[in-house]
C-alpha cells in the first residue's frame, strides 16, 4: 500500500517511477490486514497530524475520482468507540478531550443514543464518543487502483522481481545509484524504501540500520450479513484505561467492521511472535469474545475464514519516513505498524515532496530513520 | 528421533469406559482418527488390535468415506454392494470395527465436523468439533496422537454453462447413488470430464437404472493406450477397468475418448450440452461440436486431497512423487509434526485400495510409537508392498488423464468461475492484465474469487487456470465455518 501511494505521487509530481516488487501488487502485509483509516485510535502527536493529513488526501482522492470511490469500496462510515463501566468512560472521554485539542472530531453518545447509531450493541454498554472523520477501504484494492493510477501517470510495474542490492556511488558520499534486481539493474538517483515489513533488509542492502519488526495479527471475517447489521466500526473503551501503561495494548481490543461485500471483519490480535504463521487458538478466541461482547447477535454467525498478517513495526511504533541522512539518495517510508493503509496517503505525498525537493507539509523530525542509531548495521 | 515428543502413556484398555470419554479425555494412549474412510477405519482397527484406545471422529452418519458410502438405514437400501468392487473386503474391516466397538476399544464420534485440531503443548492434541443438526454443539476431543484421514473431493473445473441447475459432480452424482440409491427415472445424465472415476460413476448410474446419453473422457485414446500397456503389470486393475468398459457397452453407453462438453445449455436448468472432439493440444477441432439433450450432467475433472487440517496444523504440504498434492508423509504415514500421521487420500490421491494399505501402515505405526517402539516391519510387509504398487500404478494414471492444456481458453469472459461471490472470468483477467495480481492470492484478494462459503475448495484451480498461474493447496485456518460463540466460548474454558 505505501509503495503505491509513493509511486502515485511521485509519478504525479513528474518523476520516472519504477515501482519493484518481488510479489503481486498487494501481496505483503497489504493484503493481510483491515482497511480502517483511523484517527479515533490515536494519540495528539506526530501520527495523529499524519492521520490527519492522509484522511484528508484520501477524502481528496474518492472526491476527484468517484470511479475509485466504488473500486476500492471507500466508507467515510464513521468509528464508534463504546464503554461498558462507568470508569472506562470517564477515560474515554478524557481522552477524546485531549484529542479534540489535536484536531480530531469527537462526539459524546450516551446509551440511548448508542441504541439509534448500532441497534445491534449490546444492552448493558453506558455510553461512547462517535469519530465522523473514521473511514474504511478495502486494502489491496485500494493498493492496486493507486498502482494503476500511478501506472496510467506514466510509473512503470515490475511484479515478480526481488531487489538483491541497493547500488551506490564510491566517491560523493556513497550516493544511491539504482538498485539491483533479480533481473537486472535499475538506475535511479533516488531509492524509496517501501518494503513495509522486511524494510529492515532493504536499508541493511544500503548499510543503514533500520529495525522493522514483524508483529503478528490475526482477522477473523464471518459469513455476509445483511448490510447494516453493524453500521460503524465499533471497538471497546476497555484499551483507554492501558494506554497510559503501555501503548502496545492498545489494539488489542477487536475493531468489528461490517464491509461493502457483506462480511463483518473482527480484528485485530497484535503478538510478537516473528514470523511464525501457525494459528493460535487463544488469540482468535480472545477476538470472537469480544465481538460477542460487543454484538450478542453475532454469537449465531459463522466465521468462515480466518488470516493473518505481520505489522512492520519501529521500537517507537512510529513509521520511517522521507530522506536517509545515512544514504545520500535513499528514502524510507516503511514501519507503519497496523496503521500503513490509512497512513499510505500522507507518507507517499510527503516522500514525493521529499523527492522533488519540497519542503514537506509535515515536520518530519519524528519520523527520521536514522533515529534508532546504526549498531547492528551492514 | 521425531517420535520423542509425542507422549508415550499405554494403559490397559478400559472396556467400556471408552464411552465417557465423549467429549473428554480420551486417555492415555488414544489416537483421535479423522475421518472414517477405508483410511481411517483401517487405521483404527489395526491401532485397537494392538491396544491403543482410538476415537473416530466422522462428518457422515456412518462409516465408508467416499468409496464405502453406506446407505443409510433409514432408505433401507437393500443391496449396497452392487455399486461395489472390494465389498467383502469392507465388510471383513467393517466386522472388525464393530468388535472394537463393543468392547469400547474404539469409540466412533458420528456427524462431527473437525474445525481445527490444536496442538496442547506438550499434551498432545485437541480436535475441536461440531455437532448437531446445525453443526453449532461444539466438542472437544484429546488424543496422544492424531491421524487425519480426511480423504480428497472432486475438482470441476468451469466451462460456460457449469452453473445451471443440472449440472453436479460426478462424486456427488455417486454419492447420491451410493447413500440413496434415488433416481429419477427416465432421466438423461452425460457423464463428463476426466479421470478414472469417469467409468465406474457411469456404470453406476447405468446398473441404478439412469439413462446414460454419454461417457465424455477429455483424455485422447493414444494416452489411454499408452496407460493401458504401462499398467500391463497391474492384472487385476487392468482387469477392473475392463469390468466397466464391458458393463458400459453392455448397457449401451456411447464412450468419447479425446472429447470434452465445451458448454452447458438451459434456460432454468440444464437441457443440453454441446460435446467436441479435441485436438492433440487440447483445442477443440472446428466442425466437431454436437449437442446431446440431458437433464442432467456429471463432471469431474480427478481428485483434490483435504489437507485443510494439517496445513492449519503446519503440516508440509507436497506434491507427491505419483501426481497431484498431498500431505508429506515417510514410510510409516508419520507427517513432518511429531504425533500427527497421515493416511489414504488426505497424503495423495490413489484410490481406495490405496487408502486401506496406508491406513493400516499408519495403525501399527501409531500402536509401536505410542509404546515408544519400532514398527514391525515384518507385519507391515504386506501393506507396504501393496502401497508401493499402487503407487506405482496411480503415477501412471497420473500421467494418462489430466484436463486438455487449453481448457481455461474455453472459458467465456461472463462465465462465472466462483459461485458464491459470482465472480465472471472477466474480473479475473482483468485482475491480471490490469491490476497487477500475478498469484492465486492477489486475484483472490482483487476479485473475491475465492472469498465465499466454500473459501475457495470449488473454484480455486479455475480461477488459477483462468488467471494463468499456479494451484496448490491454500493454508486456511478453519476447516470449516465455526459459529462465533462456539469460538468465543471456548476461551478460557479448561478443554
Ligand atoms: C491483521 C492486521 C490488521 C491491520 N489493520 C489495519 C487497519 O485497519 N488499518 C491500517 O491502516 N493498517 C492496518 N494494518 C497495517 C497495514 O496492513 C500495514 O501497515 C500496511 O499494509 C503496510 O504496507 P506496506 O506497503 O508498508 O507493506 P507491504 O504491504 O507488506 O508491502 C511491502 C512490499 O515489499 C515487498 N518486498 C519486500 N522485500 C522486497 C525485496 N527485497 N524486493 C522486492 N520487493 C520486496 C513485499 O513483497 C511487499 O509486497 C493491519 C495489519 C495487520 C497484520
Ligand atoms: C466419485 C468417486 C468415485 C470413486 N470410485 C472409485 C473406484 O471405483 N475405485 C477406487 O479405488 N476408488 C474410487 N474412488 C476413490 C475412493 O473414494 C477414495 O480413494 C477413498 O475413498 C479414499 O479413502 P480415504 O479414507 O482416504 O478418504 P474418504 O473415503 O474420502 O474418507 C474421508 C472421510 O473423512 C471425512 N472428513 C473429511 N474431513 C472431515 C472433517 N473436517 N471432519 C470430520 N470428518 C471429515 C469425510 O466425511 C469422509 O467420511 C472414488 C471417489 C469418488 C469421489
Amino acid at each position: 500500500m505505501v509503495g503505491a501511494a509513493c509511486a502515485f505521487y511521485a509519478a504525479r509530481a513528474g518523476l520516472r517511477t519504477v515501482l519493484v516488487d518481488r510479489g503481486p501488487v498487494a501481496g505483503g502485509t497489504t493484503g493481510a490486514g483491515e482497511g480502517n483509516l483511523l484517527v479515533s485510535d490515536k494519540e495528539p502527536g506526530p501520527e495523529l497530524e499524519l492521520a490527519l493529513l492522509s484522511l484528508e488526501l484520501w477524502r481528496r482522492l474518492v472526491a476527484e475520482d468517484p470511479g475509485l470511490r466504488t473500486a476500492v469500496e471507500y466508507e467515510a462510515k464513521g468509528g464508534l468507540v463504546v464503554g461498558s463501566e462507568y470508569a472506562g468512560l470517564a477515560a474515554l472521554e478524557e481522552f477524546a478531550a485531549r484529542q479534540r485539542a489535536g484536531g480530531v472530531a469527537a462526539v459524546g453518545v450516551d446509551a440511548s443514543e448508542l441504541r439509534s447509531l448500532e441497534p445491534n450493541l449490546d444492552g448493558g454498554l453506558a455510553g461512547g464518543v462517535l469519530y465522523p472523520q473514521d473511514c474504511q477501504v478495502m486494502p489491496a484494492l485500494a493498493a492496486a487502483h493507486l498502482v494503476r493510477e500511478a501506472r496510467r501517470a506514466g510509473a512503470v510495474l515490475r511484479t515478480g522481481e526481488v531487489v538483491t542490492a541497493v547500488r551506490r556511488a564510491a566517491g560523493d558520499g556513497g550516493r544511491v545509484l539504482g538498485v539491483r534486481t533479480s533481473r537486472g539493474d535499475i538506475h535511479a538517483p533516488a531509492v524509496v524504501n517501501a518494503a513495509g515489513t522486511w524494510g529492515g533488509e532493504i536499508a541493511a542492502l544500503a548499510g543503514a540500520h533500520l529495525p522493522v519488526l514483524p508483529r503478528r495479527g490475526f482477522v477473523l471475517v464471518t459469513e455476509p450479513l445483511p448490510p447494516r447489521t453493524v453500521r460503524h466500526k465499533v471497538y471497546s473503551a476497555d484499551y483507554v484505561a492501558d494506554v497510559a501503561s503501555d501503548s502496545a495494548a492498545l489494539q488489542t481490543s477487536a475493531v468489528v467492521e461490517g464491509t461493502a461485500a457483506g462480511p463483518v471483519l473482527i480484528g485485530a490480535s497484535r503478538e510478537r511472535v516473528g514470523f511464525d504463521r501457525t494459528f493460535s487458538l487463544p488469540a482468535v478466541r480472545r477476538l470472537a469474545a469480544q465481538a460477542v461482547g460487543l454484538f450478542p447477535v453475532l454469537g449465531r454467525v459463522g466465521v468462515v475464514r480466518g488470516y493473518l498478517g505481520f505489522r512492520p513495526y519501529l521500537p517507537d511504533h512510529l513509521p520511517a519516513i522521507g530522506p536517509d541522512a545515512r544514504v545520500p539518495g535513499l528514502h524510507h517510508a516503511c514501519g507503519h505498524e497496523g496503521a500503513g493503509i490509512g497512513l499510505a496517503t500522507g507518507t507517499g505525498h510527503l516522500v514525493a515532496q521529499g523527492l522533488i525537493g519540497e519542503v514537506p507539509e509535515l515536520d518530519l523530525a519524528a519520523f527520521r530513520p536514522d533515529r534508532f542509531g546504526a549498531e547492528e548495521s551492514g | 528421533m521425531r517420535v520423542a515428543r509425542v507422549r508415550m502413556r499405554m494403559r490397559k484398555p478400559v472396556g467400556s469406559e471408552g464411552r465417557q470419554e465423549r467429549g473428554g479425555r480420551a486417555g492415555a494412549g488414544a489416537v483421535v482418527v479423522v475421518g472414517a474412510g477405508p483410511a481411517g477405519v483401517a487405521a483404527a482397527v489395526c491401532a485397537a488390535d494392538q491396544g491403543v484406545r482410538v476415537v473416530l471422529v466422522d462428518s457422515a452418519v456412518r462409516a465408508g468415506g467416499q468409496f464405502y458410502r453406506q446407505p443409510d438405514a433409514r432408505w433401507g437400501a437393500r443391496r449396497p454392494q452392487v455399486l461395489h468392487h472390494g465389498w467383502r473386503t469392507w465388510q471383513r474391516l467393517t466386522a472388525r470395527l464393530d468388535a472394537h466397538l463393543a468392547d469400547g476399544q474404539v469409540t466412533h464420534l458420528a456427524e462431527r465436523h473437525v474445525w481445527f485440531v490444536e496442538r496442547a503443548g506438550g499434551d498432545g492434541f485437541v480436535v475441536h468439533a461440531l455437532g448437531g443438526s446445525g453443526q453449532d454443539r461444539p466438542e472437544t476431543v484429546r488424543g496422544d496422537a492424531v491421524l487425519l484421514a480426511t480423504g480428497a473431493y472432486e475438482k470441476v473445473l468451469p466451462f460456460p454453462g457449469w452453473t445451471l441447475p443440472g449440472v453436479v459432480t460426478a462424486g456427488g452424482a455417486q454419492a447420491m447413488l451410493k447413500g440413496g440409491l434415488v433416481l429419477p427415472p427416465g432421466r438423461t445424465v452425460v457423464v463428463a470430464g476426466t479421470g478414472p472415476l469417469l467409468m465406474p460413476v457411469a456404470a453406476g448410474l447405468a446398473a441404478a437404472g439412469a439413462r446414460v446419453g454419454a461417457l465424455i473422457e477429455s483424455a485422447g485414446p493414444g494416452r489411454l493406450a499408452w496407460g493401458a500397456a504401462k499398467v500391463a503389470g497391474h492384472p487385476a486393475k487392468l482387469a477392473e477397468g475392463a469390468r466397466y468398459a464391458a458393463a458400459l457397452v453392455w448397457r449401451g453407453v456411447p464412450v468419447r475418448t479425446g472429447h470434452a462438453v465445451v458448454a452447458a445449455h438451459g434456460s432454468v436448468r440444464l437441457e443440453a450440452v454441446t460435446v467436441a472432439a479435441l485436438d492433440a493440444e487440447g483445442r477443440v477441432r472446428a466442425g466437431t461440436g454436437r449437442r446431446i439433450a440431458c437433464d442432467a450432467l456429471a463432471v469431474g475433472h480427478g481428485l483434490l486431497p483435504h489437507t485443510g487440517l494439517a496445513g492449519a496444523l503446519g503440516c508440509r504440504i507436497e506434491e507427491t512423487a505419483y501426481g497431484g498434492w498431498g500431505v508429506a508423509v515417510d514410510g510409516e504415514q508419520r507427517t513432518d509434526l511429531p504425533g500427527v500421521w497421515a493416511a489414504g487420500e488426505a497424503s495423495g490421491v490413489g484410490g481406495a485400495e490405496l487408502a486401506l494399505a496406508e491406513g493400516e501402515i499408519a495403525g501399527r505405526s501409531i500402536a509401536a510409537r505410542l509404546r515408544g517402539r519400532e514398527p514391525d516391519r515384518r507385519g507391515c510387509a504386506a501393506a507396504a508392498g501393496t502401497r508401493a504398487g499402487l503407487r506405482a500404478f496411480a503415477r501412471v494414471i497420473d500421467g494418462v488423464y489430466g484436463p486438455p492444456a487449453q481448457w481455461a481458453e474455453r472459458v467465456g469472459d461472463d462465465t462465472v468461475v466462483c459461485r458464491c461471490e459470482e465472480v465472471p472470468a472477466s474480473a479475473v483477467r482483468s485482475a491480471v492484465a490490469g491490476l497487477g495480481a500475478t498469484d492465486l492470492r492477489s486475484v483472490k484478494l482483487l476479485t473475491r474469487a475465492g472469498m465465499g462459503w466454500c473459501q475457495g475448495r470449488v473454484c480455486a484451480p479455475g480461477v488459477a487456470g483462468v488467471a494463468g498461474c499456479a494451484w496448490s493447496p491454500a493454508s486456511r485456518v478453519l476447516a470449516q465455518p465455526v459459529p462465533l460463540a462456539v469460538l468465543a466460548r471456548e476461551e478460557g474454558a479448561a478443554p
